[in-house]
């Protein structure tokens, strides 16, 4: 048994914390687990024809299908007496889970499968070129929402696909990031334990569409994390039962000034959008209890 | 024409992505090393190995150079180096 089950070799981009998550929480599931992927990143750079990185069965099949497919592996698991031993990860991107792939992860939840979901966060479309996603935070620049005289970026918000999951009613939710590695595991392990629908979005800096340098992946998550943009929270039987109380709390200036794709935030005439961004941390803080309050 | 639709598990490993690595790599200087294992948990390749105190190093073969585990040692015992320094540990 090797030690990690995603073997290097894979050809994501140098610092890509997608790679890093994918590892951590596949080592953290066990080898007797089966992974079915959207198109993304994640499939393309682990299973580049001929080889593989997966020590696991992985079967990749459409952009928009894995919650359908891996429906149907769990059935057979279910069918042949076999979903004590054997496990099921359904897992892709933000474009593939919160927009092309929602219908089919909707239909999943609601039919109660015994699957692990896991989105990929990395706030674009990275693979075709760091396209605009439903995910994508308001004022990103992208290749489909470039900031421009005339345009402060993406004026959409980021879509809040966790409570979306909650709504489903299903056991399990949470939130997760690549700066908070054994965390990330610990929620891994304790999904895995609870059986019916689960879901993980974990937050996984992308140093190409986010313009940043390799070596600040870990960083630039933890401090989503800090600032209050990203909130690590967890959700059993649909009501919040954990949260990351961020003791030191961050402007949201110090997250997004070490990236490219928030350089046009920074330039005079901007001031009102980077106000705004402050806003959402402390709205995300205020809904979730994110920072403890003095009584 | 038949192809094979199926891969070896880690068969990735044909690929030796070390040569990616064009600047910088990490050397593990093994000096002040408390063995807290923050490189093996997140180097995205999963080539750090070690187990005792200053025992740490990577695999050059597949290390990319990102230099991730460096800026996560608490120790700064990881330093990244020009690829043309000598003494590979
Ligand atoms: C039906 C369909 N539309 C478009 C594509 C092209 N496509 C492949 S990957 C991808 C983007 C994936 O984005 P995301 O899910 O966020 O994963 P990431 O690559 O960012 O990790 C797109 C648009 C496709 N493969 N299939
Ligand atoms: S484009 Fe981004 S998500 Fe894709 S492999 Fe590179 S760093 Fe990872
Ligand atoms: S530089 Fe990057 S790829 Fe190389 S050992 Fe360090 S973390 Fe791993
Ligand atoms: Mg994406």
């Amino acid at each position: 048994m090797p030690e990690h089950l995603l073997s290097p070799g894979h050809t994501a981009c140098a610092g890509c914390a997608q790679s890093l998550a994918a590892r951590l929480v596949l080592d953290a599931a066990g080898p007797n687990t089966i992974i079915v992927n959207n198109t993304g990143c994640l499939e393309v750079f682990s299973t580049a024809y001929p080889d593989t990185a997966w020590e696991v069965p992985f079967i990749h099949s459409l952009f928009e299908n894995a919650a359908a497919v891996a429906s149907g592996v769990e059935a057979a698991l279910r069918q042949n007496g076999k979903l004590s031993e054997t496990r099921v990860i359904s897992q892709a991107g933000d474009g593939g889970t919160a927009d092309i792939g929602l219908q089919a992860l909707s239909g999943m939840w609601e039919r109660g499968h015994d699957i692990l979901s896991i989105c990929y966060d990395n706030e674009a479309y990275m693979n075709t070129g760091i396209q605009r996603s439903g995910l994508t935070p308001t004022y990103t620049s992208t290749s489909t929402s470039p900031a421009s005289k005339s345009s402060t970026g993406n004026p959409r918000p980021k879509k809040n696909v966790v409570e979306i999951a909650v709504a489903h009613g299903i056991p399990y939710v949470a939130t997760a990031s690549a700066g908070f590695p054994l965390d990330l595991q610990k929620k891994v392990k304790k999904a895995m334990a609870i059986r019916g629908p689960k879901f993980l979005h974990v937050h996984v800096p992308c140093p190409l569409g986010w313009r940043h340098e390799p070596d600040q992946t870990y960083q630039i998550a933890r401090l989503a994390v800090e600032t209050g943009l990203f909130p690590m929270i967890e959700f059993e039987n649909g009501k919040i039962s954990g949260r990351y109380l961020i003791a030191k709390l961050k402007p949201v200036e110090d997250y997004l000034k070490p990236q490219g794709r928030f350089r046009h935030l920074f330039k005079p005439g901007a001031e009102a959008a980077l106000k705004e961004i402050q806003e959402i941390a402390n709205r995300n803080i205020e809904r979730y209890g994110l920072v403890k309050t003095a009584t | 024409m038949r192809i094979k639709l199926t891969a070896e598990p880690g068969s990735a490993r044909n690929n030796k992505t070390g040569s990616w690595r064009v600047e910088r790599r990490p050397q593990f200087l093994q000096k002040n090393c408390s063995a807290c294992r923050m490189c093996i948990l997140v180097c995205p390749e999963g080539i750090v190995s070690g187990k005792e105190k200053n025992s740490f190093k990577t695999d050059y073969l597949y290390c990319k150079g990102c230099g991730l585990c460096a800026a996560v040692c608490p120790k700064k015992d990881i330093e990244m180096v020009p690829e043309e320094t000598e003494s590979k540990k």
